[in-house]
């Protein structure tokens, strides 16, 4: 059993990326409780931070409702309600935090990477890659976005800057075809890993999300455990469609976790703090920028901490 | 994308006409609903305070309290700053000057700017018969060059020889150069994806605009997008002063109101929506159609359009005239648009813009109506005597069973075919009532005569 090793402190890379975006949020905090009472202008207050964090209004009615119990009418510092906020957000993502665990039994152990157009898959797919390949494990990439312009080359690249080959078609062809085609492959090969990239698709496009419910049934003609993880790649600059989104790709493919990619952004990704306690999803990975290195394991207190501007 | 907020306020402004007049207290409350409905669907948040407080002025005005139908006013409040607030009427999507005409795309990664370059250059060429050259500065991202290459020779667009490790600032040189020599009418450039918080990207974007000197700056923008969208937008105006928004994916059931947001912050057009992945998925904006979309109205306009193309024209002018003279919906006419339906590629395509969309969706979703179920339905209609097809009122227990009967269908069915009838019919008294009122039959008058579809503008 291996996970994603942790190389640098991505918290390090979080908070920078954070850090510009949450000192417009902290200041409000800072200026909102240094001296005051916690009545309902200042909850209201509280609960518009939130939703501006994108956690949206119900998690955000539901935290701040929590957060004022026992609490209201009290005097109030500016590090208690950070400190409190912070977490009560990492007991909520606490359970979402289970990195990804390759069983070592599947040969290889397949992981199919899917989401809506632009999410982050292939780059996700090339930094995973990279991580696995690091470990000494063999890991094969197969190009299952047989549509998009160059996608194909795209996935070269990361290919060749993780050091792992890339099975593809040409432009045009079935993906189901060819991701059976690159299990074939993989397994021949006695490869560890095998990584599927997919085209990205809306959640509302039936005839698109029927093709991944095909791609899932041919590899399950070769294995029928596979895919070991179907991973659903989120873009943290989204905000409330997640949970269509979320809902869509259970109900297709059997969602086993959520990468949510872009967090180097001024984006904060609150939804998933939603997400997490309304599916019960992990949260495998975090992406923080766009080179090979940028894929951290999700930390739930270093990410709620972050997002409230607490350090350390 | 616009369904959910549709929904969301149709169901709240259901509410509002059932009762008689409005209180004070009841507009707060529908506000209230608007305000969270609005946050769903991604509005930012100061975006929604202004837009609130702003309605709430208007709506609880004397007038409004005093008059008989004020949820319909209410509407009309909330429809008409909606409108103002996506901004007036479409801009001209191109400046007249000395070709090249310039547009430069920026945004985020993933956006879509690559791919809607590409929808631009078919367009301009096809439409506009101009000859287009693309070029992409993009260095950064893997094959995002090729990618490009692709997209112009697919829509037959001039493509800018790629040279490897040129620099970003070079390639324009390069393709400003090309692009005047060619005698190319339009120049579009395509940048890499950036984040509004990366000042060494940010500065060169700007370095950017600033070498190329374009007449157009498009901020690519997915209609995915959350509260951040007024950093991104603020971010980009600032650096590169955007001229128009383009929102992407909009075939999507986002909600969509980045759009809002953006269009608030930078004080521009939105020009262009990306309604899908191929090179033709691109359509020009229009603030009346979205703003009818998020109201409950649906997106007329484009309906009507989908369905000149394939309507039966006499049938259309016959529904028309009635549609006009205030004629009441009945059970036949619910037989000609089922028909119309099947002809114009079934249910999925034309629920998009179905007034009330999103509730009919639901009550779709829970009811499992699909293609097959209107066959069925088809055939309980067929099943009726024409007398009752004119006047449902006679079809009592014993007509159900023997329509039942008739059409191979339970008792069951029937109801609910009936009861499906009745809010259709609903719905379009409701509608007759707004073009009187010039709320939305301001938008109907934008309409050729005679093209409203048999059956569909209800
Ligand atoms: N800043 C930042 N950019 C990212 C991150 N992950 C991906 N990107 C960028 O986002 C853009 C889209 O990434 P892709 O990996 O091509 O996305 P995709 O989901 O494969 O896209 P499609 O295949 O077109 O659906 C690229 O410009 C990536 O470099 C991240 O964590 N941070
Ligand atoms: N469904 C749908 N997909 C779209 C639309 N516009 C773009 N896409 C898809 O979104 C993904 C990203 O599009 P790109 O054009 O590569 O985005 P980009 O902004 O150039 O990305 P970077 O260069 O990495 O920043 C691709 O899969 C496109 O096919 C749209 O309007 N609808
Ligand atoms: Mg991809
Ligand atoms: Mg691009």
């Amino acid at each position: 059993m291996t996970e994603i090793t942790e190389t640098t402190s991505w918290w390090q890379r979080l908070k920078q990326g954070l850090s510009k975006s949450t000192s417009a949020l902290t200041q409000n905090i800072t200026q909102l409780f240094t001296h005051r009472k916690l009545d309902q202008a200042a909850l209201d207050e509280l609960e518009d931070i939130l939703i501006a964090a994108d956690l949206g209004p119900a998690t955000a009615a539901k935290l701040v409702a929590d957060f004022a119990e026992n609490r209201f009418g009290k005097d109030v510092t500016d590090s208690e309600v950070k400190d409190a906020l912070a977490g009560q957000i990492e007991q909520l993502l606490q359970p979402a935090a289970r990195p990804l665990v390759v069983d070592e039994s599947k040969q290889p152990f397949v992981v199919l990477l899917v989401g809506v157009n632009g999410a982050g898959k292939t780059t996700t797919l090339g930094k995973m890659a990279a991580g696995w390949a690091d470990q000494g494990k063999k890991v094969v990439l197969a190009a299952g976005d047989t549509f998009r312009a160059a996608a194909v080359a795209q996935l070269r690249v990361w290919g060749e800057r993780a050091g792992c080959p890339v099975f593809t078609a040409p432009e045009g062809s079935d993906a189901a075809a060819l991701a059976y085609k690159a299990l074939e492959h993989a397994k021949a090969q006695g490869a560890d890993l095998l990584l599927i990239d997919t085209a990205g698709r809306l959640q509302n496009k039936q005839g698109l999300m029927d093709e991944l419910a095909k791609i899932k049934r041919v590899l399950q003609k070769i294995d029928a455990s596979a895919p070991h993880a179907t991973l659903l790649v989120l873009d943290a600059t989204g905000g409330q469609n997640a949970h269509s989104q979320v809902k869509a790709f259970r109900e297709m493919v059997a969602v086993d976790g959520l990468i949510v990619t872009k967090l180097d952004g001024s984006a904060r990704g609150g939804v998933v703090v939603g997400l997490a306690e309304q599916y019960k999803l992990p949260i495998v990975a975090v992406g923080v920028g766009e080179t090979i290195d940028d894929l951290k394991p999700f930390d739930p207190r270093e990410y709620a901490r972050a997002l409230m501007g607490v350090e350390g | 994308m616009f369904d959910g907020l549709t929904g969301k306020l149709g169901g709240i402004f259901d509410r509002l006409k059932k009762r008689g007049a409005l209180s004070e207290a009841d507009v707060a409350a529908a506000l209230r609903e608007v305000r969270v409905a609005l946050l769903e669907a991604d509005v930012a948040l100061p975006v929604v305070k202004d837009f609130i407080t702003k309605v709430q002025e208007k709506a609880v005005g004397e007038s409004v309290l005093r008059s008989v139908t004020p949820g319909q006013q209410v509407i009309k409040i909330v429809h008409d700053e909606l409108v103002a607030l996506l901004g007036g009427q479409l801009t001209d999507s191109l400046p007249h000057t000395n070709p090249p005409t310039i547009i430069l795309m920026v945004g985020l990664q993933g956006s879509g700017k690559t791919t809607t370059s590409g929808k631009l250059a078919k367009r301009f060429i096809e439409k506009e018969r101009k000859k287009v050259l693309l070029a992409s500065l993009d260095t950064r991202r893997p094959a995002a060059q090729e990618q490009l290459e692709i997209l112009a020779k697919q829509v037959g667009a001039g493509s800018l020889p790629i040279i490897p490790g040129q620099l970003p600032l070079d390639i324009i040189a390069r393709a400003l150069s090309a692009a005047k020599l060619e005698g190319y009418d339009i120049l579009i450039l395509d940048t890499a994806g950036r984040l509004a918080i990366d000042e060494e990207l940010m500065s060169e974007i700007a370095a950017v605009k600033a070498k190329a000197q374009p007449h157009d700056v498009l901020l690519v923008a997915d209609a995915m997008t959350g509260q951040d969208a007024v950093n991104v937008a603020k971010a980009f105006h600032d650096r590169v002063a955007v001229t128009g928004i383009v929102l992407t994916r909009v075939d999507g059931d986002a909600r969509g109101g980045a759009a809002l947001s953006m269009r608030q912050i930078t004080g521009q057009p939105i020009k262009w929506l990306g309604v899908g992945e191929k090179m033709g998925g691109l359509e020009p904006f229009h603030p009346d159609r979205l703003a009818g979309r998020i109201l409950g109205m649906g997106d007329v306009v484009s309906m009507v359009e989908r369905a000149m193309e394939t309507i039966d024209k006499d049938e259309a002018e016959k529904m028309a005239a009635k549609f006009q003279s205030g004629g009441a919906f009945t059970l036949e006419d619910m037989l000609g648009q089922m028909r119309q339906i099947k002809r114009m590629g079934g249910m999925s395509g034309l629920m998009n813009f179905l007034p009330g969309v999103a509730k009919i969706k639901d009550q779709l979703a829970k009811a499992n109506v699909n293609e097959n179920m209107i066959a069925r339905q088809e055939a309980i209609i067929l099943s009726m005597t024409k007398a009752e097809r004119r006047d449902p009122e006679l079809i009592k227990a014993r007509r159900k069973q023997r329509i039942a009967a008739g059409s191979g269908t339970e008792v069951s069915e029937v109801n609910k075919l009936l009861k499906q009838y009745e809010q259709m019919r609903d719905m379009m008294k409701q509608m007759q009532k707004m073009q009187k009122s010039g709320g939305f039959g301001s938008l109907l008058g934008k309409l050729p005569p005679g093209l409203m579809p048999g059956g569909f503008g209800r």
